[in-house]
């Protein structure tokens, strides 16, 4: 790998601990990232000729540190500030560098860095823009594209966000158990929102909804690295895994969704799917479920049928039916009825929604879903209209050309199932 | 003389290097197992899944397990097993057989790639 490429891998890994420990050490977040960008400057001028050092997260919370320290005094003094060469020459320093910083901290670091990001004062979309930004470190410009909105606005939204944040005066003492448990369910709720809106809504490119798609699993996988025992951490990081797994098979060339059961299962990514199965596994052992591992351990379901025709319905009736226990909601019940449509046919799961239909008037699925059930009970007409609301309430253009395919299918061959993939949020 | 090669890497740098730069890496260092492997003398290669996937059994009145990899220092790595096993219930039970009135640690980790190889006798 060239010097950049190997430094900008080293960067991008450094990033969160290193934004972390400085927000500790200034407790302002624009000071913070202004440190770690003036450090990473420093990082490529310095690592081509001393070589990498041996932490780089460390070598970059020390420089940065520093560099502000320099700044504040410059801007006190006037000062010039001392040549590159005084400040980039750790020389024995480094040795000890380890040491010296503050180890016991970066879990909590990183946790607060992350839960500042998805502060409940923040709207989601926001919360996602700014943990894009802060922690994974992408440009405005890519965040901006992926949320088809101008980089003007985008920056302003992410200003406002930390406008909002600063205001809300996350405190910076050692979070007690409670509070750092509660902090790891937003986080987690966070990153599952990255990854939805990388999966299911986004209107960006394919390569800019992968990314996002591939930041969130780069989140839970630091997550997990720092909170090893968490059930509910393995089982969000096995759910985006498994789901990722079928990103290669997900569009056609067109960009247009290909349903679950029409994708080619040979193209999805085996080690993902082996990595996601094994984290499940992991997850259940504590005995503790929730509802990120029901969540996987149905696309679990999934990922064992070789074939469509092969994937146990009733396990995942089962599945569902435990989490509507968990998390009651009607877009669960909307989900469980696509499995018990399967098991049971298509009257029993049009009775199974039929009184969500109150609650889910406004949602594009909940037609969708509804009008795949008529059809197969050979109730076209009501089908169609169920179809066209479908359509009407579509949010991006892919899931209305999505739902004229169903339809299109569906008047082809009206005995096939009705899998609508829906978000489950 | 038989050898292992252990690989050791920062592993967050590992998992954000793109595909084509993995790809790359394995098909580099192809090139040299393949020789190896068509004299004969190439045994078993593996690829671990990260750590995250990691469980590890250590040893106190009774073994005992926690999530997560083995992350002493005072302890050196001596050997390793590859073994075959339904579910992780399995193969912890299986190690804590093995582990009976030992002392040191056992790290599991599911394997991301396995190739038995073909050493010559």
């Amino acid at each position: 790998m060239t010097d950049v490429a190997w430094i900008n891998a080293a960067l991008t890994a450094a990033r969160p601990q290193a934004i972390g420990a400085l927000l500790r050490r200034f407790r302002d977040l624009d000071q913070a990232e202004e440190a770690f960008q003036e450090a990473c400057l420093r990082a490529l001028k310095n690592w081509p000729l001393n070589g990498p050092p041996r932490d780089p997260a460390a070598w970059l919370i020390l420089v940065g540190r520093n560099v502000a320290l320099d700044d504040v005094r410059r801007r006190r003094k006037s000062e010039t500030l001392p040549a590159d060469e005084v400040i980039s020459d750790l020389g024995d320093a480094e040795t000890d560098l380890a040491e010296r910083l503050d180890h016991s901290h970066y879990r909590d670091d990183i946790l607060r860095l992350l839960f500042i990001c998805c502060h409940p004062d923040l709207p989601a979309t926001q919360q996602i823009a700014l943990a894009l930004r802060v922690v994974s470190g992408l440009t405005v410009k890519e965040i901006a594209r992926a949320f088809l909105v101008s980089e003007s606005a985008m920056e302003q939204r992410i200003t406002r966000a930390k406008q909002r944040v600063a205001d809300a005066e996350v405190p910076y003492e050692t979070p007690g158990a409670v509070e750092r448990s509660e902090r790891l369910a937003a986080v987690a709720a966070m990153i599952y929102l990255l990854f939805n809106e990388g999966y299911f809504t986004s209107g960006g490119t394919a390569h800019i909804r992968a990314t996002l798609c591939e930041e969130a699993i780069r989140l839970v996988r630091l997550l997990l690295r720092l909170f090893p025992g968490e059930p509910e951490i393995m089982g969000l990081a096995a759910l985006l895994m498994l789901q990722h797994a079928r990103t290669p098979a997900r569009l056609d060339a067109d960009g247009g969704i290909i349903l679950l059961e029409d994708q080619d299962r040979g193209a999805w990514r085996r080690e993902l799917i082996d990595e996601g199965l094994a984290l499940l596994d992991k997850a259940v052992r504590h005995r503790r479920p929730g509802p990120y591992q029901i969540q996987a351990a149905i696309a679990a379901v999934h990922a064992h049928a070789a074939r469509p025709q092969d994937t146990d319905w009733a396990e995942i009736d089962a599945l569902y039916a435990a989490l509507e226990r968990l998390q009651p909601s009607p877009v669960v019940t909307l989900n469980r009825a696509v499995a018990v449509a399967k098991v049971q046919g298509p009257a029993a799961a049009l009775a199974m929604i039929e009184p969500l239909a109150a609650k889910l008037s406004g949602y594009f699925h909940f037609f969708g879903v509804k009008g795949g059930l008529l059809m197969q009970l050979d109730r076209t007409e009501e089908a169609r209209i169920a179809f066209d609301q479908a359509i009407s309430l579509a949010n991006t253009a892919a899931e209305a050309a999505h739902i004229r395919m169903h339809l299109d299918r569906l008047m082809r061959d009206s005995a096939s199932g009705a899998a609508v993939e829906a978000p489950r949020r | 003389m038989l050898y292992a090669i252990l690989c050791y890497h920062d592993e967050d740098e590992v998992e954000s290097w793109p595909k084509e730069k993995d790809d790359a890496v394995i098909a580099k260092r192809a090139v040299v197992t393949g020789k190896l492997a068509a004299e004969g003398r190439l045994g078993p290669v593996a690829r671990l899944m990260p750590t995250t996937a990691a469980t590890t059994i250590r040893t106190g009145r009774e073994p005992f397990v926690v999530d997560g990899p083995f992350a002493e220092t005072k302890e050196q790595l001596l050997g390793f097993y590859v073994v075959d096993c339904p579910t992780l219930e399995d193969v912890i039970e299986t190690a804590r057989q093995m582990k009976r009135d030992e002392s040191g640690t056992f790290e599991i980790r599911p394997l991301r790639y396995f190739d038995p190889g073909a050493p010559a006798k």
